[in-house]
């Protein structure tokens, strides 16, 4: 069957049972597009920047556990990919990325709008490639799917020169993969998983910490059957969230940074700590040596180069979370720890971390909170970076699988606005929430085209406090209030929803948040809500950087709130 | 700190080395010197680093290295029994007076004279670092006008051979090595 490198491409999508690709056109991957008609199984969304097409694919990847697929065009549509790429890379989201390059004959000579990506994406990218001969073509694709999904997820990045792309030769798809220096499914030790069961049932303050790697290898069910044969109460991390229920008495919310107080306390006296598909990043650690101290750790990670990065282990278990914990889950002996638990009860009552303030003014907070509320149980909710990305973690206790979306490793700002289009796309039905900071939706706002054009319900929450919020804090509490460059003037948001076609919200009190969330949710289209918060609030617990985690600062009673807030 | 010796088996294909290079790169260390040649295997590279740095640090990177998907095998050879060679070709300016006793030096430290002219000869010395320093001090006063040494070699001593591989996996497996029947674009790459 005589095929052409485009055609190529779009017959191994096919058989790799994508249905949809983020991308956006240019001169190198014109033969792409030229072959679209030919694939009406395989549904193509215009974004209306490169970065959109990879974040949308990444949250498209996260919400469905497949690979989410973007493509560009080369030199500028390539490296406009790259912050996506990285995103991805940090936080092991399966995606495969397909840039047009440059004729192969211009290659290494700077075309026009030849740009190395392949080169660039290096650092980010789990395996690269340039395709330099068509007959290689469908190996190649078939091997980026296999990498980019199998053991440790990450972003692909296949490279492929226009001339190749209209390129005929005879496809024939590779049977099955076969990469003799790659072998993801790992063994895993069964004399360690016994030394962790015996760590465990000796346990008197056992913790769990939970990660993304729990949700990648879908082992919500092992984690929960582990967390209750032994009554270990179970702490998720940022991107750990949501693979554990929310309601369960176990589930203790997130720890690090802006964790819940009380997990940070609770880390600092537990006797057995298990890090389950986490990597101790040092948000979560705070100062390393101070970590844990009284701890014996459990690791397991699907990823080698994780255990004894940042904490010294005393039971690595390399292999998938799943296995592991099915593995485990047996020889872990049921145990009540009642003192334990008790204790951890009076830490979470003296120290409540969270409780919204009752003030009359608007607190972003209270906005969040009620989101949730309001929302059912199934919203999945996508986040930017910054303070209202903290709350919105601190406040999400949901049952819902893996619907907790946000930009964990590299921290990107604008992630909200793109990844809610990618999680739309893959849970059509379902509800999505953005929620938003005023600074990070301007970096992607473009992207509301995007959602009008294919009819996303999406609702946009913008936790607008005209501030980078999150800088404001840090430069008001450790730079001597010396705050430079993060006061906004802002457009009117409202006006400028209804200018890309979509209904546009705003409130200013608080009596109008819940009126606002029923009508939002009530629209069958996207929808804005300008919420103009208290500018000034400032995001707890703390933990300042360079600090161990014993030296969380908890939030202000109101007594000890300065005289601005009290006076509210 | 100290120096250690770190071998890898990778399939030789293009930007294998820029990979595995860019992994120490991106940690900060210095790679003090490398080698790159085909292994007993067809299809594979073996590449010998040293580096400096602590055992953790470089226990990291070489786990990091691990992981490039192209890289089959990455041992530590530091601590195993290992014989290591270094290669060097020193040009010397020597004229037909001096030649007599750079030849004493070249024949205390078992060189070779590989190339002569009127007022230069070409010496090869292999051995350790150390041997082929202390030549170099020795034959320093002639007038090095050119050196090049090869970066350590290395290999455990004994029927133990942490590097070879699964003899089933190579036959099972063909390492792919680059070239294969594929079109080369160019002649600048
Ligand atoms: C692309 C990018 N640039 C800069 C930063 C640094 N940064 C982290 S949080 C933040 C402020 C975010 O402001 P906003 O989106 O309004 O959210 P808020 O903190 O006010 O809730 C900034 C600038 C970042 N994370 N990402
Ligand atoms: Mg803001």
């Amino acid at each position: 069957m005589k095929r052409t490198g485009a055609q190529i491409v779009m017959e191994c999508l096919a058989r790799e049972g994508v249905e949809h690709i983020f991308g956006y056109p240019g001169g190198a991957n014109l033969p792409l597009y030229d072959t679209l008609p030919q694939y009406p199984q395989i549904r193509h969304v215009l974004v209306r920047h490169e970065q959109a097409a990879a974040h949308a694919a990444d949250a498209y990847a996260r919400v469905t556990g497949k690979v989410g697929v973007c493509w560009a065009t080369s030199g500028p549509g390539a490296t406009n990919l790259v912050t996506g790429i990285a995103n991805a890379w940090m936080d092991s989201v399966p995606i495969v990325c397909i840039t047009g390059s440059v004729v192969s004959w211009l290659i290494g000579r700077d075309g026009f709008q030849e740009a190395d990506i392949t080169g660039i994406t290096l650092p980010i990218t789990k395996q690269n490639y340039l395709v330099l001969d068509v007959d290689d073509l469908a190996e190649t694709m078939r091997e980026a799917f296999h990498i980019a999904s199998t053991g440790r997820p990450g972003p692909v990045l296949i490279d492929f020169p226009r001339d190749l792309q209209q390129q005929e030769t005879e496809f024939v798809y590779p049977e099955q993969v076969n990469i003799p220096s790659y072998s993801p499914d790992v063994e895993i030790e069964s004399g360690q998983i016994k030394k962790a069961a015996q760590l465990i049932n000796e346990a008197e303050r056992p913790l769990i910490l939970a990660g993304h790697g729990v949700i990648i290898s879908k082992a919500y069910d092992e984690l929960k059957e582990l967390a209750e044969r032994a009554n270990v109460p179970v702490i998720c991390t940022l991107l750990g969230l949501g693979g554990f229920p929310g309601s369960h008495e176990l589930f203790m919310g997130m720890p690090g940074m802006h964790g819940m107080y009380w997990n940070n306390i609770a880390i600092g006296e537990a006797d057995v700590v298990m890090g389950i598909g986490m990597r101790f990043d040092d948000r979560v650690t705070g100062r390393l040596k101070d970590f844990a101290p009284n701890a014996k750790i459990i690791h397991i990670d699907i990823d080698p180069a994780e255990i004894g990065k940042n904490v010294k282990t005393v039971v690595p278990i390399n292999g998938d979370v799943k296995q592991a914990l099915t593995d485990l889950n047996p020889l872990v002996e049921p145990a009540k720890h009642p003192a334990w638990l008790g204790r951890i009860r009076d830490l979470r009552e003296e120290h409540p971390s969270i409780v919204v303030p009752n003030v009359d003014n608007l607190l972003p907070q209270y906005v969040i909170k009620k989101i949730y509320e309001m929302s059912g149980p199934n919203p999945y909710i996508v986040t930017g970076v910054g303070q209202h990305q903290m709350w919105a973690a601190q406040h999400f206790w949901s049952d819902n699988r893996a619907s907790f979306i946000t930009s964990g490793g590299l921290g990107t700002m604008g992630f909200e606005v793109p990844a809610a289009i990618g999680a739309q796309f893959g849970r059509p039905k379902d509800l999505v929430w953005s929620i938003c900071g005023d600074g990070g939706f301007q970096m992607t706002l473009q992207e509301l085209a995007t959602c009008v054009e294919y009819e996303l319900p999406i609702k946009f929450a913008i936790i607008n406090n005209s501030y980078l919020g999150m800088v404001r804090q840090w430069q008001h509490n450790y730079y001597d209030k010396n705050l430079q460059s993060v006061r906004m003037f802002q457009p009117d948001f409202v006006k400028m929803a209804e200018a890309f076609g979509m209904a546009g919200l705003r409130v200013s009190e608080k009596e109008q948040v819940e009126p606002a969330i029923e009508d939002a949710l009530r629209h069958p289209g996207p929808v804005l809500i300008d919420f103009e918060v208290e500018q000034e609030e400032d995001l707890y617990p703390a933990m300042p950087p360079g600090a161990s985690l014993a030296e969380t600062i908890d939030q202000p009673t109101f007594e000890e709130q300065p005289e601005k807030v009290k006076s509210r | 700190m100290s120096t250690h010796t770190i071998v890898a088996l990778v399939e030789n294909r293009p930007g294998v080395l820029n990979k595995i290079a860019s992994k120490w790169r991106q940690r900060g260390f210095n790679i003090e010197s490398l080698a790159v040649g085909h292994s007993e295997v067809p299809g594979l590279s073996r590449m010998t680093f040293t580096v400096d740095g602590t055992l953790n640090d470089v226990e990291q990177v070489s786990k990091q290295m691990d992981k490039v998907i192209e890289v089959v095998k990455v041992v530590d050879l530091t601590e195993h029994n290992m014989v290591h060679r270094e290669l060097a070709m020193v040009k010397l300016s020597a004229t037909p007076k001096q030649r007599g006793p750079i030849l004493e030096i070249v024949d205390i430290f078992r060189a070779k004279i590989v190339d002569v002219s009127a007022e230069s000869v070409i010496v090869e010395v292999t051995g350790t670092e150390e041997k082929v320093d202390a030549f170099l001090e020795m034959v320093g006063p002639y007038g090095v006008a050119e050196l090049v040494r090869t970066g350590r070699i290395a290999m455990t001593r004994g029927p133990n051979a942490p590097m070879t591989i699964d003899k089933s996996k190579i036959e099972e497996h063909k390492f792919r090595a680059a070239g294969e029947g594929k079109a080369k674009i160019g002649t600048l790459i």
